[in-house]
């Protein structure tokens, strides 16, 4: 991949005055960016403590029925990806796009597997009925009630009530997915222009924005492991 | 170098490039602030005449062309598009990127692409929302409340889609702006050198940033709520519609914030400009404008008093909405002394901007009404509340606005107005405007309930007297818009850099500027606004 052709950004854009003031005002932004996101999920995390309080027993009885194993395989997986990632920009920062290369491929075989693991997580609840809005599509109806009724009942819980857990869990770690399937499309655009070799110790924002990005993606899934799966 | 280098010697930034293509595809801050200006005034005059059909209806107490229903569509289009279209993304889009990279010496905006993309985002998102009038319309009001609008027409999911779409074209111009004004300030410009409407702009850029997500998400459960019923506002299924009101406000009143401090950084300029004197309490009015974004973000709770909110909540919502007023009054108080003793030309952006300053203090006082808590509850979804709000908005960010569109209109365009007509405009909206609310206010605290097309016949000359100055100010700014439109081009060539006579870092260029603003970057060796 080394063989690619050479083209290395060595001009700043015609309305900065630097390399360097470039590369500081990307960065800012996503900065920012990330402000935003922190502040859209705080939305959805602001719901979850509300009606967990609300409804306490419904919560405990829809973080039992999740598989903790799953969600800590998955936590091990994205703890490793983030490593990788800060990896990434490391070298290339060192002007080594061949190494952070193959850093990024790994990052992005992790966002894989997580995906993979969601959708088995995702089907099994499906399969139950507890996606909410289900009911309003399932022309058996009765059938999809019985099974969320049994789930409530095995737990001793409100039927009726079990559904709010589902909402948020869905609403949640499905718009972390999609940040993660945004992500793995970041990553590959970095593969092209890793291989193009167009990142230098002088001009690696894009590699360092991307870093970012991810390990923001990270964090929000370490506060929701613990909220959806274990407490 | 970058390929548009090659357009950046010759002509300006309008005949750099010709045709339909360059002007879509442009990353140029000013051709984009261009691009809005049409946008928005298009969006103007559908708001508005939205507003005068709502006053014709009005204007006996038995309906008169108008059935109920059709009086709920057209007051939601109403406040939808004036709200999500033309007033919030009116002086920062527009003005804020024509001016802001020309203040502090920057050749363009910090992510030029990005910019553009705001401006589609805008495009994309109005035109789903409006899009939803083909689709039976929404009568649920612009703040969509649970449960009702989990349930009403169809045609809610796409405007609330088109809101959601509008929020990241708001979103993405502040990081932009935020960005800019911290990494692209010529030589010497420090932050306590910087314009004053810089610094509303950078206020106003935090509250977009932080809040807007926040309306984001509301939006988004709101479509999956409707689309898949997920019940997390909707109480029979053990969620809760009030959640969805603390989530709304919690943007949308940081957003009445939005619409109005860039308004008042436009004030400061076109104050200090035609007073032709030093600006009073510089820091004063830079640090009032950071004081209201950080305050707004805690007073959202008084437009729930009436929504089961506890004593205790509502007395402290109460106080913390008074505090607002503080740096309110000390902008107030310095824009008074810095016109005092100051050569004051009444030129059309100064007569807007004293609209501004007589309707702003009526409107922020009424203000300082309706945060008592006791008093609200009385006044609460009352015509004083209609009045109180359009005293603030129209009266304030858009006066402000039409300020700053006529002050800037000889940078822009190159030509100038013409200077009677404009003022003639500027009186024509005052008195139409005083005309149309200050009846509401009195109907709204004799107990006219807002949002209803037929009333009691006691409120009949009130509502009357309204709708003829509905009729006057609608006239005025009808005739504004005009004029600016004629004048681009049949109005008189003006070549003058400076023709206000200002000191900010925009009137030392060309007229209207070259594609790449500063021919070299100018380097700031003192403050703003020395006059003297």
């Amino acid at each position: 991949m080394s063989t690619a052709k050479v083209d290395r950004r060595v001009e700043h854009s015609h309305h900065f005055s630097s390399m360097e003031q470039e590369h500081e005002a990307g960065k800012q932004g996503v900065w920012l960016f990330m402000a935003t996101e922190i502040m859209m999920f705080g939305g959805l995390f602001v719901g979850y403590f509300i009606y967990r309080f609300k409804f306490h027993d419904m919560y405990i009885a829809g973080g039992d029925s999740l598989d903790w194993t799953l969600g800590a395989l998955n936590t091990l997986v994205l703890l490793f990806s983030s490593f990788t990632m800060a990896q990434a920009v490391t070298e290339t920062m060192k002007g080594n796009n061949a190494k952070a290369l193959k850093l990024v491929y790994f990052t992005t075989a992790c966002a894989l597997i997580f995906m993979v693991v969601k959708y088995f997580e995702y089907s099994a609840k499906i399969d139950h009925g507890l996606f909410p809005g289900f009911d309003m599509w399932n022309p058996d109806m009765e059938y999809i009630k019985s099974k969320i009724r049994d789930v409530a009942l095995l737990n001793n819980v409100d039927p009726a009530n079990l559904r709010l857990f589902f909402v948020l869990y869905f609403a949640m770690t499905g718009l972390h997915g999609i940040h993660i399937v945004i992500g793995v499309g970041l990553m590959i655009w970095l593969m092209k222009r890793l291989k193009n070799n167009e990142f230098s110790p002088k001009y690696y924002t894009a590699v360092e924005g991307v870093g970012l990005y991810w390990h923001i993606v990270d964090i929000i899934w370490i506060f929701l492991f613990p909220l959806m799966y274990l407490i | 170098m970058s390929a548009t280098d090659t357009h950046s010697h010759g002509g300006n930034y309008i005949n750099c490039e010709k045709g339909l293509w360059s002007w879509l595809t442009t990353i140029d801050h000013k051709r984009i602030a261009i691009m809005y200006f049409i946008a928005i005034m298009i969006f103007f005059l559908v708001g508005g005449l939205f507003a005068i059909l709502l006053r014709l209806e009005l204007l006996t107490p038995e309906p008169l062309f108008m059935t109920g229903d059709m009086y709920n569509r057209a007051m939601t289009l109403h406040g939808s598009i004036m709200v999500f279209m033309v007033i919030v993304p009116g002086v920062p889009a527009l003005l804020g990127n024509f001016a802001l990279p020309l203040m502090i010496g920057a050749k363009d905006v910090a992510f030029p692409k990005l910019n553009l993309a705001s401006w589609y985002c805008l495009m994309v998102g109005a035109f789903v929302a409006i899009l939803s009038l083909f689709w039976g319309g929404v009568d649920t009001g612009w703040t969509f409340y649970t449960p009702y609008s989990g349930r009403s027409a169809d045609a809610v999911t796409m405007v609330v889609l088109g809101a959601f779409i509008m929020g990241f074209s708001s979103i993405l111009t502040g990081l932009n702006f935020i960005v800019t004004i911290h990494k692209l300030r010529a030589p010497g410009m420090t932050m306590m050198r910087m314009p004053l409407f810089v610094w509303s702009l950078y206020a106003t850029a935090i509250i977009q940033v932080i809040a807007t997500p926040v309306l984001g998400i509301t939006l988004l459960l709101l479509v999956f709520e409707r689309v898949f019923g997920i019940g997390i506002f909707d109480a029979s299924l053990g969620g809760d519609p009030v959640l969805f009101q603390h989530f709304f406000w919690f943007y949308s009143h940081p957003a009445v914030y939005i619409m109005i401090i860039p308004a008042m950084g436009i004030i400061s300029e076109v104050i200090a400009t035609f007073s032709q004197k030093t600006i009073f309490g510089y820091k004063a009015i830079a640090f009032s404008s950071l004081a209201i974004s950080a305050i707004s973000f805690l007073v959202w709770g008084h437009h729930m008093f009436v929504s089961g909110q506890s004593a205790l909540a509502g007395s402290i919502f109460s106080v913390l909405t008074m505090l607002v007023g503080v740096p309110t009054a000390i902008k107030l108080f310095n824009w008074v002394s810095t016109m005092y003793r100051g050569r004051v030309k009444l030129d059309t952006p100064m007569l807007y901007a004293i609209n501004f300053l007589a309707l702003f203090t009526i409107g922020g006082l009424t203000g300082l009404f309706l945060a008592a808590f006791n008093i609200d509850v009385h006044l609460h979804d009352t015509y004083f509340v209609v009045a109180h709000f359009h005293y603030t908005m129209l009266g304030g960010a858009l006066m402000g606005f039409f300020a700053g569109l006529f002050y800037w209109y000889p940078k822009m365009t190159g030509r100038m107005y013409n200077e009677f007509q404009g003022r003639v405009t500027a009186i024509m909206t005052f008195v139409g405007f005083n005309l149309t609310f200050i009846p509401q206010f009195i109907m709204g605290s004799q107990g006219m309930p807002r949002r209803y097309h037929t009333y009691d016949g006691m409120f009949a000359p009130y509502h009357l007297t309204s709708t003829i100055g509905s009729w006057i100010v609608a006239a005025g700014f009808i005739f504004a818009i005009y004029i600016m439109v004629r004048d681009m081009f049949k109005g008189e060539k003006c070549d003058a850099k400076n023709p206000w006579g200002a000191t900010t870092l925009e009137w030392t260029v060309d007229t209207p500027p070259i594609h790449e603003n500063f021919e070299e970057i100018p380097t700031v060796s003192g403050r703003p606004y020395e006059y003297r």
